[in-house]
């Protein structure tokens, strides 16, 4: 199974807040589903309203290779 | 795709036929295989080839009739291959001598060979080396038959003789000076009784006398079975000179009976089927075609030294003149097959494999075909690849196994395209009856949208009888994409809005509509625009200087001849110089669009581009918006017809730049809006993008690749706005939204500036976050990644 990268998954994540929120991101798990699969992944989210932060080299990098090997199965 | 129809279709392709030689060759020695590697002076190598087919590799090669030498393609060019004398150079320069005899257990069976000629010995020689017992009767003192009676010059006896030791290494029991008959004793029978199988090999002689009690025919001869050699007793098999016309007796085609007997004794005393799926020795015909054009002449290479043969260096130089048959036409032409280096019936078997039933395997190689039949017209057969991609996407998607990613995004834009955002039906204004109705295309209109406002203009202009307009898409990225059931919709939804219109002519703008009416719609008369300039007159165009322009037909028009003869027509009438492309006309090339191989493969996409506009140092002209911007982003200046006529969007006769998928996307519902303003006087502007959004070129390059538009980037901004959703980062100050309108979740990194917005970076994702800061429950389907 290929697996997300951890660096790529918090990114600068500590750099983000809620702007509506106006609060830290804290990491905690996220669900996701794709082509029938569901699975969950530790991204920073607002710890209030659930906003999610997905860094744009997770976007492009290794949650592009868990989609394509979905995919692929 | 049935699996009757795969073998239907792929049983087209001659590739895997043998080449004339082989085939030719009654027992079908690898012939193209050895010359390969006597070329390259491995006469190891080309010897066991030969061996591997061939009963006695020192005998044959010396006296084969080699009636593969008269059918050689190069006789074409200027003469056959010496295929004999470099089977004689095989056998003399190998290096890996040693006994040809298998080491197996002995079976029961027995079986008795009457007559030493080279059909008896071929059939001694295979059956004792599948371990059955064999013995030989020969009524001279020598073994041999007919051969005997070549002169030593022709067929040296030491080499005879080493080639029949075999027969010794196989315990073969060799019974000289008997003769076998009904007439003068009983041993016919006796045999018969003693023996499981009898194989008759009894050369040229008057068999009658012999009273062997077997069905002659009127000639004398005994009545055989040609492919299983059976005679009219069941256990009893003959074959060789026996057989043949005196005037043209055939060593190897005596060898070719003996191996037909020895698969058919072989089936006989395994109480098996003789005829079950057995592929007949004997010369056949082949369906394998090579192409000699570019063959320069070199005539055969001649024998310093007869008696010895060729030397090595004269038996390679021989063999270099072999020109490897192959047909691969199609693989030659198409680089979709070359990228993937599979030969078209290998690629069909994967596909076909891929999405049958038990895998439904998703694969590249059957989502990167341009389907655009290159292949079938260049095959002599009509082997097409496209028919095997059609099938496996359809497949595919009906088992709900196409990956969403593959074709989403061109069906997302032919669900916009036949949205309100730019549908539109309409009647000529002021008229409730028109003999026409223009089909601009969705990708005419969202690249050239003024050049479709003015052809509008001239049809209307030029038309007596009246001309409608429809915009929407003809739905060919969902056949495309195997998405048959949204492809019948739009071409439903036309039909209908069409008939609405009373049913006019339709007038299209874009070579692959025409080509999907043309088809699919059978009931609908339709025509090319460029064909109503050539029907009605050219509209007058802007000056111009004259230019220079290869042509590069649309691949979906191939067969067109007619449209491809008015294109030219009017290029001439604009007074410019056509310059045609090697791959043109019913040989074209796809730009890409075809297939939607550039969703689907995008590198591969720009590979056949690449490849492409490299063919001609001359600007290229096509008649496909499509076609156009694909040859215009990798790089190449390209007019598209209409540029030659209705200029630039100044109306000057220009190259245009670039156009990406964002301008078409928002162009087709300004294209709406200004026909309804301009022609129908109705105000009701809807503008898909209707913020300023300021982007780098560098950024536009990568949501060019990733498929992410501008009207994306303003749903997420216009939905982060109105809810507050949106993070914010600290050090930069950027906001970031994320906004799924459908299937795929896009990402902006953005500021606000004056009434508009300035784009950091774009991005998106599939997978679909279904809790956004849920805590992890205990459901076990879920797993951590
Ligand atoms: S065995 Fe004879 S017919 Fe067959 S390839 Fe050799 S020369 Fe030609
Ligand atoms: S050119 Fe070579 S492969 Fe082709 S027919 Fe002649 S010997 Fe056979
Ligand atoms: S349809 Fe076109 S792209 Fe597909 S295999 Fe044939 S020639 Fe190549
Ligand atoms: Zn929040």
């Amino acid at each position: 199974m290929v697996k997300m990268n951890d660096e790529e998954k918090l990114g600068n994540g500590q750099d983000i807040i809620c702007a509506k929120c106006n609060i830290s991101l804290e990491v905690s798990p996220v669900k996701f589903n794709y082509v029938g699969v569901a699975f969950s992944v530790s991204l920073f989210n607002c710890p209030i309203c659930g906003l999610t932060y997905v860094p744009a080299v997770l976007a492009r990098g290794s949650m592009l290779d868990v989609q394509r090997a979905l995919e692929d199965k | 795709m049935e699996l009757h129809q795969y073998q239907y279709l792929e049983a087209k392709c001659g590739q895997n036929d043998l080449p004339r030689c082989a085939a030719e060759c009654p027992i079908h020695v690898d012939v193209r295989g050895m010359l390969q590697e006597a070329k390259r002076g491995n006469f190891s190598k080309a010897y066991a080839l030969f061996a591997q087919t061939v009963p006695f590799p020192g005998i044959i090669s010396q006296v084969c009739e080699q009636p593969c030498q008269q059918v050689c393609i190069r006789n074409d060019i200027d003469d056959g291959l010496a295929i004999n004398a470099i089977e004689r150079a095989c056998y003399s320069y190998n290096e890996k001598k040693g006994s040809r005899a298998k080491l197996l257990l002995q079976k029961d069976n027995k079986v008795a060979v009457v007559g030493s000629g080279i059909s008896g010995l071929t059939v001694a020689y295979h059956l004792a080396n599948k371990g059955i017992k064999i013995t030989v009767f020969e009524a001279g003192n020598n073994l041999g038959g007919r051969l005997l009676e070549l002169t030593e010059g022709i067929l040296n006896r030491r080499i005879m003789l080493n080639d029949l030791e075999v027969l010794n290494d196989l315990h073969v029991e060799i019974r000289l000076g008997v003769a076998i008959n009904n007439s003068c004793s009983n041993s016919f029978n006796e045999l018969l009784q003693e023996f499981d199988a009898v194989y008759l090999g009894l050369g040229q002689r008057d068999i009658s006398a012999l009273k062997l009690g077997l069905e002659l025919n009127s000639n004398g001869t005994i009545c055989v079975d040609p492919t299983t050699m059976e005679t009219s007793n069941s256990k009893v098999f003959a074959g060789g000179s026996h057989l043949q016309d005196k005037n043209c007796l055939s060593v190897i085609s005596s060898v070719a009976d003996g191996k037909s007997a020895v698969i058919s004794i072989d089936r006989f005393l395994q109480k098996a089927s003789l005829t079950a799926s057995r592929h007949a020795f004997g010369s056949k015909t082949t369906r394998l075609l090579t192409s000699v054009d570019s063959i320069n002449p070199q005539p055969m290479v001649p024998i310093s030294d007869p008696a010895k043969g060729y030397t090595e260096e004269e038996a390679k130089t021989e063999a270099s003149r072999c020109i490897d048959c192959q047909c691969l036409e199609c693989f030659k032409l198409c680089e979709y097959m070359r990228h993937f280096k599979m030969e078209p019936r290998a690629l069909a078997r994967q596909i076909f494999k891929n999405s049958s039933a038990i895998a439904h395997r998703f694969s590249l190689p059957m989502n990167s075909c341009s389907l655009c039949r290159q292949c079938e017209a260049v095959c002599q057969y009509d082997f097409s690849i496209a028919d095997f991609c059609e099938a496996a996407r359809e497949t595919m998607v009906k088992a709900g196994r196409m990956p969403p990613s593959a074709f989403g995004f061109a069906i997302q834009d032919l669900k916009y395209s036949n949205s309100e955002a730019f549908v539109l039906t309409r009647l000529e204004p002021e008229r409730s009856e028109i003999e026409y109705v223009f089909y601009p295309g969705c990708q005419l209109s969202g690249s050239a949208p003024w050049q479709v406002s003015k052809a509008y203009s001239y049809l209307r202009e030029k038309i007596s009888g009246g001309v409608g307009l429809m915009l929407g898409c003809c739905g060919v990225q969902a056949s495309w994409a195997g998405e048959t059931g949204i492809f019948q919709e739009s071409l439903a939804s036309f039909r209908s809005k069409w008939t609405e219109l009373g049913k006019p002519g339709v007038i299209a703008g874009c070579p692959t509509c025409y080509m999907v009416f043309k088809k699919h719609l059978p009931e609908l008369s339709v025509d090319l625009l460029s064909s109503i300039f050539d029907k009605f007159g050219l509209p007058e165009p802007a000056q111009s200087n004259s230019l220079v322009l290869a042509i590069h037909d649309s691949c979906t028009t191939r067969y067109e001849i007619e449209i491809q003869n008015s294109i030219r027509k009017i290029l001439n009438n604009l007074g410019h110089t056509v310059k045609e492309l090697t791959a043109s006309r019913e040989l074209t090339e796809c730009c890409g669009f075809g297939g939607l191989m550039q969703i689907s493969n995008r590198s591969l996409a720009h590979k056949v581009v690449d490849r492409r506009i490299e063919e001609s140092e001359y600007d290229y002209l096509v008649y496909c918006s499509m076609c156009r911007d694909n040859f215009t982003n990798r790089g190449k200046t390209t007019y598209h017809l209409l540029d030659l006529i209705f200029g630039d969007e100044d109306g000057k006769i220009a190259a245009r730049p670039p156009v990406g998928y964002s301008r078409r996307h928002d162009n087709r519902a300004r294209l709406k809006n200004t026909f309804l303003k301009e022609v129908w006087g109705e105000d009701i502007s809807y503008d898909p993008t209707p913020v300023k959004l300021i982007i780098s070129e560098a950024l536009r390059s990568v949501m060019e690749n990733s498929l992410i538009l501008d009207f994306d980037l303003y749903r997420v901004i216009e939905y982060a706005e109105r809810t507050g959703n949106k993070l914010q980062n600290i050090v930069s100050g950027h906001y970031l939204a994320y906004f799924k309108p459908e299937n795929v979740t896009y990402w902006v990194e953005y500021t606000a500036e004056g009434s508009g917005y300035v784009i950091h970076d774009a991005y998106s994702h599939r997978l679909e976050m279904t809790s956004p800061g849920e805590s992890e429950n205990d459901d076990n389907q879920t797993c951590r990644v």
